[in-house]
């Protein structure tokens, strides 16, 4: 599925839009990271909680839990907020 | 006959009981490390003339920049953001470029139902001893204590101390801390064990291990804390700053939130060595430098901690202070500095030596600016303006 990928993170994907796989929010993120290693931390911290300013939704809608189950034809987001000096 | 190998300051240096001819380094950088990025400023042997290269990681906070004084070719960078999750960079050309750590400093998963810990960034960087080429040691915000083994791309944690319930009890939880959070600084590794650490803790105090950090115990005797607190609480004290002089590695300075302290081992009781500066200065301030060679030298940058505590040059006149004597006596240094409406800011990362001899002094400022002294702080001129607000510098 597409995954759009905020501009602060494309250093990573060289790109603002990435395909991925996974049957849940979890796993793709996983396969995001396996593609384009470190990401995954820099979004998700080691208890596995969406860090703060970080946003992601799917087909629009705002999610927050990883484990959301996902379909090949959802559209992922993710955004970041930018925001302080 | 040689004395005691010293790592230091970036090049090794041998100590005779014969004169030692004074020295300038070959080369000397300046590691700058700001809220919007980092930058190395690379000088001449004579340290008169400066090159500014950078930005490197443009719009991060670049928390500490240190390279590498065993093999002066790893640099170590620590970034994070205002929005993203922390990492450490590696440079192998230095700053040319860089490569992510593999596994950055993390916290273990914890047990499900229970409240995680998460490294919000790593504030402190310290190369190993020089008999462990590779080791690293790194201390995060919230408190948490890492070790590199391979040149800081992968790290774990040091669960003696990250682990430990009574450690965890007085480490506390982020309100506990600075604004910006608690941080785990001054890890120092004694250069004849390498086993023998310290470290210091905002809001947590210094603790020492022997056993290289499986096991460790608070060194806070003769520390003073806030009015009105029990001296005798661990989570009570708050050390801005502790160095270990390299060349009489059973002393240890340290400014502290309450004052500047010396400490003699085996002795554990810190001597309040501040009360012997101006009155009408004190003894507050975040960094404290020590010479690289002397045991007897420090230096401290005193800051304005009246009423709501400004942190500022006192009455905007900023100023060095230097012991020659172990503390027992202070003489100011401020020739070249502006000498009113200055009103520095500098960070406990942000005041460093070199090994030169004589030794040079270096401060950044919160406004951007870096002064300069090639003389152990008779005179002091800028050598570098406009940049963000820094963090932390290094001399290597």
């Amino acid at each position: 599925m597409k995954v759009r990928i905020p501009r602060p993170r494309q250093s990573y994907t060289r790109s603002p839009e990435v395909n991925a796989r996974g049957a849940t929010l979890a796993e793709l993120l996983r396969d995001l990271d396996r593609q384009f290693p470190g990401l995954r931390f820099r979004m998700i911290d080691e208890q596995e909680r969406l860090r703060p300013h970080m946003r992601i939704f799917v087909n629009g809608e705002q999610v927050r839990a990883l484990d959301r189950a996902l379909r090949p034809s959802d559209r992922v987001q993710i955004i970041q907020a930018l925001s302080g000096g | 006959m040689h004395r005691q190998l010293v790592v230091n300051g970036g090049y090794v240096a041998t100590q005779t009981r014969a004169k030692r001819a004074g020295r300038k380094p070959a080369r000397i950088v300046i590691l700058v490390g700001t809220r919007k990025g980092a930058w190395l400023l690379h000088g001449d042997a004579a340290r008169r003339r400066w090159r500014l290269d950078g930005p490197h990681f443009l719009g991060q906070i670049v928390h500490h920049l240190v390279l590498d004084p065993r093999d002066r070719i790893t640099l170590l960078a620590s970034t994070s953001t205002g929005h993203l999750g922390p990492t450490l960079f590696r440079s192998l050309d230095l700053g040319h470029t860089w490569v992510e750590a593999r596994h950055p400093p993390a916290f273990p998963k914890a047990p499900d139902g229970q409240p995680g810990r998460a490294v919000n960034h790593t504030f402190w960087l310290a190369p190993g001893h020089a008999g462990e080429t590779g080791t690293w040691y790194a201390g995060t915000s919230p408190h948490g204590l890492f070790r590199s083994e391979d040149g800081g791309d992968r790290w774990e944690p040091c669960a003696g101390l990250n682990d430990n319930p009574q450690y965890r009890e007085w480490m506390g939880g982020p309100q506990d801390g600075t604004p910006d959070g608690p941080k785990l600084h001054s890890v120092l590794i004694d250069s004849r064990d390498a086993r023998h650490l310290y470290i210091g803790m905002s809001s947590g105090g210094v603790h020492e291990s022997v056993d290289g950090g499986r096991n460790w115990a608070p060194l806070i005797e003769g520390l003073e804390v806030v009015q009105g607190l029990d001296a005798s609480e661990v989570r009570f004290h708050d050390p801005h700053c502790v160095r270990l002089c390299p060349t009489r590695p059973d002393r240890l300075y340290q400014q502290n939130h309450c004052g500047i302290y010396r400490l003699d081992r085996p002795a554990r009781r810190w001597t309040r060595i501040g009360r012997n500066m101006p009155p009408e200065v004190g003894d507050i301030g975040f960094p404290m430098v020590v010479h690289p060679r002397d045991p007897e030298t420090a230096w401290v940058f005193p800051m304005d901690g009246s009423t709501v505590w400004p942190r500022v040059a006192i009455g905007g006149r900023p100023a060095a202070y230097v012991t020659r004597d172990g503390g027992e006596t202070w003489e100011r240094q401020d020739r070249g500095m502006p000498d009113s409406q200055a009103w520095w800011t500098v960070k406990r990362q942000a005041m460093c030596a070199d090994a030169g001899d004589p030794v040079g002094l270096y401060v950044g400022t919160t406004s951007g600016e870096i002064w300069a002294s090639r003389d152990e702080g008779a005179a002091w001129s800028c050598i570098a303006r406009h940049l963000p607000e820094i963090y932390a510098i290094e001399a290597a």
